[in-house]
Order: structure tokens, then C-alpha cells, then sequence
């Protein structure tokens, strides 16, 4: 058997990835695709843990983050689509309208 | 029945009315005056002075029926402090009777003359309106003079001593916004201010008297001081010394002697019948009466006795020579003013003292009397003066008596180019012819002055001689050259004034005066001759001695004493014989020297100038006094208090506080900074704290990621 630490440690290293590429990348579908990543890294740490402790919980959550993930690109997607209409340009550094 | 109960009792109780009558008609005239007719404001000026007279009448009948026996009429309360009782008490003996009946009746007579001389001087002077001012003035003198010879007390003698001194100043400035001869100056308001001021000094004289008085001998009050007296003068007599001498100077002051006498040569500034009442007859003889009052506490000290006899015929003596130079008629009358009442505080200060109320009241009769005449001489000119010009000027027939016409002349004295002086007897001459009335009355009061038998002068002041030459040799010899040098004077006032041609034109145009002038003017004169007849210095004659015995006790009468007489007579009349070779043998000419000028020199020259006293005191006293009070002003005052303590160091350190200290420092820089501090770092603080919401989506995202370490970290280090 694997050991469980090799996923959780693979869950780790991707959630960083994943957050690094939120922080670090202008474009916003890149964004998004980080974000996809920290959401399966999470998935990985909950289906690690499901087999584990022998139990079908995290199994089953992984299907709500999934839902939840694709709800969000969803309207995220739309988002950016509405952006673009307006500022014929999806980079995020120039969306600081909402600057104080 | 109640009448003739008074008639033996007396009447003592009519003695406020001696201040009140006065006064009430001094109030008359001041309400109702301006709707009175001129002739009724002097009736009833002199209504209420006769009235004075008759109650002054009435209490020296009832002195007489009771033996001279005095009393007191208590009036008002004064001052009630405590044990302190001051009050006002009338005090009615033979010598307070004496000095009321002078002065009301001497004061009626001026009164009565007053309405003629005042209806035309305040035409001359163009101030018809003043009229009823003099009269007011006049009433008010008489009550002050009778608050004096009443009283009870020092205290009250007082009241009306610093009463006569203020009607003196208000009367001898009556026309204060001119000089003498009516051009605009301060001339009369100086002479009334220079009464005021040295009267002051004599004031001070007696303050201390009375200070010394009360403090050592308890009371103010006639009776209690002359019996405490002698146990103090025993004691330490200085005391005693120190009070007469005080009040001499108190007597110098009001009496005119030397030091303080140069105020009454200035006062002839005022209308003559103010010359005659106040310093003639009545407010001058004041000293005299304070003395002769006095006497109890005089006879103790001999030494004080003995140097008011020296100041008094010292003074007789230098006033006559003075009298000698001038050429103001009144002026002349002034200084023989001075130099009679040297004789008066000489004789009292000799001890004699019945001669010297004696010839104080033959005093007020002929010296009234002189000065009244001049009075109706100058009008006289000024009569002729304003005759003259309309004739010469205006084509009118030349106008007679006036009595009651207005003078309808405008500018009189503008036409003329130069001021013309009426009392200059240079000016006049030859008036013998044209005011025959008032040349004789003039005859009667000269004679009685110059001391000729048988006038009542001759009588009064042989009995001062007698007493001098009997007692104290030197002054004998200073009061007999005096009265050589009063018989010149007036000797040479008479040829000067009377004899000769007229040297100007108003001379030789004067006209007599009214009969309201010269009535009074008579009753006066007769006065003068017969007035001898109250101290004939025969056996059963001491008439005015006797009286004065009641009050003064033990009298020594003295006989008719034909070597002292004799040579006081020869001495006058040698004077007139020597003033004729002078003055009367070559009548002066117009503009004519003073013949005496050369002969004499320098010596009429301080004749003149009377011997530059007020020059001396100018520079002695008024100069200093002047400079010190400039000094105080402009450097103490001024330049130190005003300028340095006020403006530069009070208002100066208060502006420097508030605006450099307070202000500046504690204010802006202090609490201002420490608030807006406040203000500032609030403002730093959210300057800096918004620059987190910068609208940059990753670096929200990077502050959740921190945020979430931070609580992963927590919870895993818990």
C-alpha cells in the first residue's frame, strides 16, 4: 500500500501550486484553472482520508466540491465574459475600480 | 405784656436772625431777583442788612439791661460723635455787639449806597443782567460776618472766617472776565484767586491754633478754653505761645498784616462798595476781633503778646510809606487800610485792647466812608468821561444826572483808542468845584483819618498812641511816624484829587453823584466827626470801655494824656503843611512828574513798586511752587507714571503676556500642537491605511492567504 502521507503530501504541494497560480498569474482563466487545482488538492485529502479511516463521507463531499467548483467557473466564466464586453481586456491588474 | 416782658428779659432769642434775615433775603433775590426791578432787589439786599441791624440793636439793649452779662442762644447741632458735641451756639456779650452793630450798620449804609453805584457801573460795563449778583453776593457777606461775631466758638468763628473769605473772593472777582478798566483779561479773577489763596495761609495760621486748642485744652468752645488756659500755661506754656502765634498768623491773613497783606492792594480790582465793606470796615477788622476775643489766652504769654505789637506797627509803618508813592486813589486807600489795621493789631497785641476795637469801629466809619467817596469820584469821572465823548462824538447835548436813563452809548470806549483810567488821580484835579458834595465828605473822612482834633479818628488812635508810648517805646515811635506819613499821603491825595485844574477832559466834565449815594455817604461823615464821642478819655466818658469792661473784665482807662496828644495833632498837621508845599502850592499839571520822584529816587521808586514784595514772593515762592508743580506734572506724572509705569511696563508686560506668552507659546505652540497632533497622526494613520484597499484583486487574494496562515498557525501552535 501507499502510504497516506504520500497523498496528503501531494494534496499539499498541489494546493500550493494552486495557490501560487492564484496570486502570481494576470490572466484570469489561469486564475480560475488554480483554483480548480486547490479544489482537487482538496478533493485528493478528502478521498485520502475517506480510505483511511474506511468511511464514505469524504467520497461523498468530493462531489459537492466538484458540484461547487463547477457552479463557481460558471458564473465565474460569465463574469469575466461581462468584463471583457465592457473593458475589451481581461487583465486583472487593471480591474481596480473598486480602489478606496 | 409778653413785650414788656421781653423789654426786661431781652431779646435774645431774635439772635439766629442775625445770620437768617440775611440770608433769607440773599434767597429772595436769587429766586425772584430776575423779575425784581433793580431798585427792589437793593431794597430788599438792604431790608434784610437794616433788619440785621435792628436785631444787633435790640441784643445790645438786651446786653445792657442785663448787666453785660452774656449769653449763650443755642441754635443747631453740629457734629454728635460719641462724647464729641460740636454746636452751634449763638454767643451774645458787649464785644460781639459791638462788632454786630458795626457791621450791619456800616453794611446797611453800603447796602443803600451800593444801589446807586452798581445801577451805574453795570451800565458802564454793559452787564445790566449782574445787577441782582451783587446784591446776592453782598447779602451772604453779611450772614457769613455775623456767623463770625456770633459765635459761640473758635469752631464757628471759623465757619464764618472761611464764609467772609469766600464772599471776599467771589465779590472782589465780580466782574472776572476783565481788568479794572472793563478790557477783557484775567487781571480780576487773579486778584480774587490771590485773596482766596493767601487768605488760606492765614487759614492754615489758624487751623493749627484750633488743632493745638482742642488737642490741649479740650474744647473749641470761648468760656471752657479761657478756663482751662491758665493750668496749661502753667504748665508748659509753650502751648499757649504756640496757639496766639498760630492765630497771628490766621490775623495776618484776614487782617492784612506783614507777611501776608499783598492781597488787599489787589483787591480794589472789585466794585468799590466792596472795597469799602469787606476790606475796610468789616472782614479785615476779623484778625482784630479774633485777638481782642482771644485776649485771656494773650495776657498769659507776654512774649506773643509782644510780637503781634511788633508785626502791627511794623506793618502801620511800611504800608504808609507805600501809600505814599502810589496814584490809584484806591490804591492809596488800600495801604492806609493796611497800615490803620497795623494800629489796630498793634494795639491789641499791646494789651489795649478797648483802644483797638475803638479805633476799629472809628476805622469802618471814616475808612467807609473814604472809600465810598472815591467810589462816587471815579463815577464821577467816568460820568464826565462818557459826557465828554457823546459830546465831542455823537452831537448830543451832554446828559445830566443819570439816575435811572440808559446811557445809549455803543463802543464808548473804542472811540477813544487808549483805556481811560478813572481812578488814576493823575487824571483828575480841580474837583473841588464840580462835585462839591463829595469833595466835603472826602474833608470829613481825611480829617478823621489823619488824626485831627476834634474827629472821631484823632480820639481812637491817640488812645493807641498813649498806650504805646506808655508801655512799649519803639513801637510808639513806628505807629507816630505812620501816622506822619497817613496825615501826608492823605494830605496829598486831597491837593491831587481836589485842588489844582482838572488835567483831563472827564475831570473837568465830572458830575455829583445821586443823593442814593450820598446820604449814606453823610450819615457816615457825621459819623466820622462825633464818632469820638464813644471813648472820650474823660471821667464818665470811657463809654465804649465800660461796655467792653463786660466781656473783657478789668479795663485800665487812661486820661487825656495833652503831651502825647499834642504831638500827635502837631505831627498831622506839619504832614499837610508839607504835602501843600508839595502837592497843593504848584498844583500837578497834565502828564506832570510826581514831584517827589526826583528828591527821592530810588526811594520813590520803591514807593511806587511798593517795594517789589509781590516781585520777591513771585520769585521766592510762586516761581519754585510753579516749577515744582511743572516738574511733578510732566516729568512724575507724565513722562514716569504714565508713560513708563502705565504704558511700558503695566500695559507692556500685559500685551507681551498674552500675545508673545499666552498666545504664542502656550497657545499655538502648546495646546493648539498638541491637539492637531492628534488630528495629524489620525490622518497619517488612515493616509497609510488606505493604501491597503487599492482595488488590486491579488493582493486581497495574498491578504486571505496570509490570514489563513495565521490562523492555521495559531491553531496549530495552540
Amino acid at each position: 500500500m501507499v502510504p497516506v502521507e504520500y497523498y496528503i503530501t501531494l494534496s499539499a504541494i498541489l494546493f500550493s501550486i494552486g495557490a501560487l497560480g492564484v496570486l502570481s498569474r494576470r490572466n484570469p482563466l489561469i486564475i480560475f484553472m488554480s483554483i480548480e487545482l486547490m479544489l482537487n488538492a482538496a478533493n485528493l485529502a478528502f478521498v485520502a482520508f475517506a480510505r483511511v479511516y474506511e468511511t464514505f463521507s469524504g467520497q461523498i463531499f468530493v462531489f459537492f466540491v466538484i458540484a461547487v467548483a463547477a457552479a463557481e467557473v460558471a458564473v465565474g466564466l460569465a463574469l469575466i465574459v461581462e468584463i471583457f464586453k465592457s473593458k475589451k481586456n481581461i487583465n486583472i491588474d487593471e480591474m481596480n475600480s473598486l480602489k478606496g | 405784656m409778653h413785650l414788656s416782658e421781653t423789654v426786661n428779659t431781652g431779646f435774645y432769642f431774635l439772635a439766629p436772625g442775625l445770620v437768617l434775615v440775611p440770608l433769607l433775603g440773599l434767597l429772595i433775590n436769587a429766586i425772584f431777583g430776575k423779575n425784581f426791578s433793580e431798585k427792589m432787589v437793593g431794597t430788599v439786599a438792604s431790608l434784610a442788612s437794616g433788619t440785621a441791624f435792628i436785631i444787633s440793636l435790640l441784643l445790645a439793649y438786651s446786653v445792657s439791661i442785663n448787666h453785660g452779662h452774656p449769653v449763650s442762644v443755642p441754635f443747631a447741632e453740629w457734629i454728635h460723635i460719641g462724647n464729641l458735641k460740636l454746636d452751634w451756639t449763638f454767643r451774645v456779650d458787649s464785644l460781639s455787639a459791638t462788632m454786630m452793630l458795626v457791621v450791619s450798620g456800616v453794611g446797611t449804609l453800603i447796602h443803600i449806597y451800593a444801589i446807586g453805584y452798581m445801577h451805574e457801573d453795570v451800565r458802564f460795563k454793559h452787564e445790566e443782567g449782574r445787577f441782582n449778583r451783587f446784591f446776592i453776593y453782598l447779602n451772604l457777606f453779611i450772614a457769613a460776618m455775623m456767623i463770625l461775631v456770633s459765635g459761640d466758638s473758635y469752631l464757628m468763628l471759623f465757619v464764618g472766617w472761611e464764609g467772609v473769605g469766600l464772599c471776599s473772593f467771589l465779590l472782589i472777582g465780580f466782574w472776572y472776565e476783565m481788568d479794572t478798566l472793563a478790557r477783557p483779561s484775567w487781571a480780576n479773577s487773579n486778584a480774587a484767586k490771590k485773596a482766596f489763596i493767601t487768605n488760606r495761609v492765614g487759614d492754615f495760621g489758624f487751623l493749627m491754633a484750633g488743632f493745638l486748642m482742642f488737642w490741649h485744652l479740650g474744647s473749641f468752645q470761648f468760656d471752657e478754653v479761657f478756663k482751662a488756659a491758665p493750668a496749661i500755661a502753667h504748665e508748659s506754656p509753650w502751648i499757649i505761645v504756640a496757639i496766639t502765634l498760630f492765630m497771628l498768623v490766621g490775623v495776618a491773613g484776614k487782617s492784612a498784616q506783614i507777611p501776608l497783606y499783598i492781597w488787599l492792594p489787589d483787591a480794589m480790582a472789585g466794585p468799590t462798595p466792596v472795597s469799602a465793606l469787606i476790606h475796610a470796615a468789616t472782614l479785615v477788622t476779623a484778625g482784630v476781633y479774633l485777638v481782642t476775643r482771644s485776649a485771656p489766652l494773650y495776657t498769659l504769654v507776654p512774649q506773643a503778646q509782644y510780637i503781634v505789637a511788633m508785626v502791627g506797627a511794623t506793618t502801620a509803618l511800611f504800608a504808609a510809606t507805600i501809600a505814599v508813592g502810589q496814584y490809584d486813589i484806591k490804591k492809596v486807600l488800600a495801604y492806609s487800610t493796611i497800615s490803620q489795621l497795623g494800629f489796630m493789631v498793634a494795639a491789641v497785641g499791646m494789651g489795649a485792647y478797648v483802644a483797638g476795637m475803638f479805633h476799629l469801629i472809628t476805622h469802618a466809619f471814616f475808612k467807609a466812608l473814604l472809600f465810598l467817596s472815591a467810589g462816587s469820584v471815579i463815577l464821577g469821572l467816568e460820568r464826565g468821561h462818557h459826557a465828554h465823548a457823546h459830546h465831542t462824538h455823537h452831537d448830543e447835548k451832554p446828559k445830566g444826572k443819570h439816575k435811572k436813563e440808559e446811557h445809549g452809548h455803543h463802543g464808548g470806549h473804542d472811540d477813544h483808542g487808549e483805556v481811560f483810567d478813572p481812578g488814576d488821580m493823575r487824571n483828575m484835579g480841580g474837583l473841588r468845584k464840580t462835585m462839591p458834595v463829595t469833595f466835603w465828605l472826602y474833608m470829613a473822612g481825611t480829617l478823621a483819618l489823619a488824626g485831627i482834633f476834634p474827629f472821631a479818628g484823632f480820639w481812637s488812635k491817640d488812645e493807641i498812641l498813649l498806650d504805646a508810648k506808655l508801655h512799649f517805646t519803639s513801637i510808639y515811635w513806628q505807629l507816630s511816624i505812620a501816622a506822619f506819613f497817613t496825615a501826608f499821603y492823605m494830605g496829598r491825595q486831597i491837593w491831587m484829587v481836589f485842588f489844582g485844574e482838572a488835567r483831563s477832559d472827564a475831570a473837568k466834565h465830572a458830575e455829583e453823584s445821586p443823593r442814593v449815594m450820598t446820604v449814606p455817604l453823610m450819615v457816615l461823615a457825621v459819623l466820622s466827626v462825633a464818632g469820638g464821642a464813644l471813648n472820650l478819655p474823660f471821667e464818665g466818658f470811657h463809654n465804649l470801655g465800660h461796655w467792653l469792661e463786660y466781656t473783657l473784665g478789668e479795663v485800665h482807662a487812661l486820661p487825656l494824656d495833652l503831651g502825647v496828644a499834642g504831638i500827635s495833632t502837631l505831627l498831622a498837621l506839619l504832614a499837610i503843611f508839607v504835602s501843600w508845599l508839595i502837592y497843593g502850592r504848584n498844583p500837578l499839571k497834565t502828564g506832570q512828574v510826581d514831584p517827589l520822584k526826583k528828591p527821592l529816587g530810588f526811594v520813590f521808586t520803591g514807593m511806587e513798586n511798593k517795594w517789589f514784595v509781590d516781585e520777591g514772593y513771585g520769585v521766592l515762592i510762586i516761581k519754585p511752587f510753579k516749577w515744582i508743580s511743572q516738574f511733578l506734572a510732566d516729568v512724575v506724572d507724565w513722562k514716569f507714571w504714565h508713560d513708563f509705569v502705565h504704558d511700558t511696563v503695566i500695559a507692556g508686560t500685559y500685551n507681551w503676556l498674552s500675545e508673545v506668552a499666552l498666545s504664542r507659546y502656550a497657545d499655538q505652540k502648546g495646546i493648539d500642537a498638541f491637539f492637531n497632533s492628534w488630528g495629524d497622526f489620525t490622518q497619517w494613520l488612515s493616509g497609510n491605511a488606505r493604501k491597503i484597499q487599492n482595488g488590486f484583486v491579488r493582493s486581497y487574494a495574498l491578504s486571505v492567504l496570509l490570514g489563513v496562515v495565521l490562523i492555521l498557525g495559531y491553531l496549530i501552535l495552540k
